[in-house]
């Protein structure tokens, strides 16, 4: 069994107030990585503990991203591999996706790709979906629950978390899921993982190493871009008492209110 | 000069404030309010490995550096006092003075199973009239056949009655002062042990405090750590120990109350803006950043010393001295920011401060602190250099299994 966990370091959001420029914070701020992907990793770490073989953790960033795959080997993963080139700087999900579907290519046979459902600063969603259609495999997106899986099948049974409730889904392996935070709790990282991850050399692929013709990746291939970041507008509340002399009276009055407002 | 923390350093925070933040702050409001220690906690915290975390592995721990006890003691404190206590007593105090000044067979013994989490351990010097004053303390060890039989009380013991062993201190020579001290390490399945809780504190209501009597307890020759009078030094080279998680636990604590007066801070209006905005809020605000900058600067520079072994009694009674009075200031400036909410356990700074005045007391009163500086600082006081000093840190020896 080879699992692939696909992690993002990013902007530790928490720390966006309004006093913060937004765009600054996404490019220079405190970095953590992205709450998601932890889901991701610990998800094929269980796979590791149920069915052997080996786990990778894979990012696309500066080299500074060797922190989030550093804490993804911390938990207990493998090896660790960073995508990371000038020319991938300033591209979209497209790029971004383009540049793992090669890395993945590249680390040879996989049976599956966890990532997080989305990343904490673009909040997208789109990357792992991207990954999947490049590599030509089923996407299973929103994961809550792995049902079943036959690594000798080549087949995979998953719930997957809707709005309304959830849908059981059956596939084929090789895929890629991407997980919601109900799937599993993850672990902590061990101080012998600590140790191990603190001392690990992390290889980084360039462009050049994945035969990635530039043009298709970076800033110049990019069909959106930043324009501003900001906190949403703060809720603005009014508050009001319902006054009556009797409790019933005061019920009714509230009840008529709700009525007048179409919420009952 | 270089103040970023490691790969390593950062890694063991994030894991420590993740504990802190998903398993021990839950609880805490709750053990606080029922005045109980969380015993759930214990074993969790053993199996990831803070009891022992800068244990060697092959003493059973998990080959970190002593800025890391630093790191897990700011990270526990920042949830609560109660869950820093635990460090300080079990491994500041007790294990890393066996690690210390043990025989080969006293580490396999007693440090391996505390470093592992398997036995809880704490620290028993403090008496009912002798906390400062350590030499007025009345607890005698007479020698008989090849051991000693122990008789006295202690005092003020964070962990009594949850520990498994007990570092005791006891006169062999009654007439003789601080010269007079041993040092024992005592099971509590010894004949004549007990153990009680204190109730009435007014704060570390979630952690463990009370008394051990030792009653004609029979302690093998074997359990002396270190030799028959050398007890006060040993004891003084534990608060060492101790006193640092005491210093680095404190920045944890002033981290929450600032966490907590910040969030409040740009919510709460008065005068039709968020208090922050008003100039005296900031004031409070400010000082607090100061003191936890300036506080957490010393603490590493501390923790950085004990890596390379140099003697740090000076550095170590200074940064107690001050993370805890400025934590003090800090959790009464984060009260007065919530206002009557910060004086209601709605919210955690009545609590960090109720917690934060023992740490003040505890491990050398503030006190005894200006006057170890004052000393030092008019040549009145000098260390000399001890027969066993706590080892310098090298990854290799502590990350090596064997």
């Amino acid at each position: 069994m080879n699992a692939i966990a696909l992690v993002k370091h990013v902007p530790d959001t928490a720390q966006l107030s309004s006093a913060l420029d937004g765009l600054k914070l996404m490019a220079e701020g405190p970095r953590i990585i992205n709450p998601w992907d932890e889901y991701a990793v610990e998800e094929c770490l269980k796979l590791r503990e149920a069915h052997g073989g080996q786990v990778t953790v894979l990012s696309l960033g500066p080299a500074q991203a060797t922190e989030a795959l550093k804490q993804g080997l911390a938990m207990g993963a493998d090896q660790a591999v960073l995508v990371s080139d000038p020319a991938f700087e300033g591209g979209d999900t497209l790029g971004t996706a383009r540049a793992l579907a090669a890395a993945i290519t590249k680390l040879g046979t996989w049976d599956i790709v966890i990532a997080g459902r989305s990343a904490l600063d673009g909040d997208t969603a789109q990357t792992a979906i991207q990954v999947a259609a490049l590599l030509g495999v089923p996407q299973l997106t929103y994961v809550a629950h792995i049902r079943e899986i036959n690594f000798e099948a080549q087949t995979i049974s998953v719930e997957r978390m809707l709005e309304g409730g959830r849908e059981v889904l059956t596939s084929r392996l090789p895929c890629v899921v991407s997980v919601v935070k109900e799937i599993n709790e993850p672990r902590y990282p061990s101080f012998m993982g600590i140790r191990k991850a603190a001392k690990a050399s992390i290889p980084a692929w360039t462009a050049a190493d994945l035969n990635l013709d530039p043009a298709t990746v970076g800033a110049a291939a990019s069909g959106v871009s930043w324009a501003e970041v900001s906190l949403p507008p703060a809720r603005e509340g009014a508050c009001q008492i319902i006054t009556g002399d009797t409790p019933e009276a005061m019920a009714a009055a509230l009840v008529d209110k709700l009525m007048a407002e179409k919420i009952i | 000069m270089d103040f970023v923390l490691n790969d390593e350093h950062k890694m063991v925070q994030k894991m420590v404030r993740d504990f802190a933040q998903k398993e021990a702050a839950p609880l805490i409001k709750e053990y606080d309010r029922k005045r109980e220690f969380p015993m759930q906690l214990l074993p969790r915290m053993a199996e990831l490995g803070l009891l022992g975390v800068c244990i060697p592995v092959k003493y059973g721990g998990a080959g970190m550096d002593y800025i890391s006890l630093g790191i897990v003691s700011e990270g526990l404190e920042w949830a609560d006092s109660s869950a820093r206590e635990t460090i300080a007593v079990h491994t500041g105090l007790n294990s890393l003075t066996i690690f210390q000044w043990g025989t080969e067979a006293q580490k396999q013994r007693y440090l391996a199973p505390q470093a592992r989490g398997e036995k809880i351990a704490c620290f028993g010097l403090t008496e009912s009239g002798a906390g400062s004053d350590v030499g007025a303390m009345t607890s005698h060890a007479r020698r008989q056949g090849d051991g000693y039989v122990l008789n006295g009380e202690k005092m003020w013991i964070t962990l009594a009655d949850v520990a498994d062993n007990f570092l005791v201190f006891a006169k062999t020579e009654p007439g003789e002062g601080n010269r007079g001290i041993s040092a024992f390490i005592v099971e509590r399945g010894f004949p004549g042990v007990t153990t009680g809780t204190i109730h009435g504190k007014m704060g570390v209501h979630a952690s463990n405090t009370g008394w051990i009597s030792l009653n004609d307890v029979f302690v093998p020759a074997e359990n002396l750590l270190g030799q028959e009078g050398e007890g006060f030094k040993i004891a003084m080279s534990a608060l060492d120990s101790g006193r640092y998680t005491v210093a680095a636990g404190a920045v944890g604590l002033m981290r929450a109350c600032l966490e907590e007066a910040v969030g409040y801070a740009q919510e709460r209006e008065t005068f039709g803006k968020p208090i922050g905005q008003h100039q005296l809020v900031q004031q409070l605000i400010a000082r607090m950043v100061q003191r936890i900058e300036l506080a957490e600067l010393y603490v590493y520079k501390v923790g950085w010393l004990k890596n390379q072994g140099s003697r740090n009694t000076r550095e170590t009674s200074l940064a107690k001295w001050y993370t805890t009075e400025a934590a003090w200031a800090t959790a009464s400036d984060a009260v007065q920011v919530l206002g009557a909410y910060g004086y209601s356990d709605e919210y955690n700074v009545e609590r960090h401060l109720r917690n934060v005045k023992g740490s003040v007391i505890y491990e050398g009163t503030s006190q005894i602190h200006e006057l170890m500086q004052g000393a030092y600082a008019l040549g009145y006081r000098r260390d000399k250099p001890l027969r066993c000093e706590l080892p310098a840190y090298d990854p290799e020896v502590w990350q090596a299994e064997e």
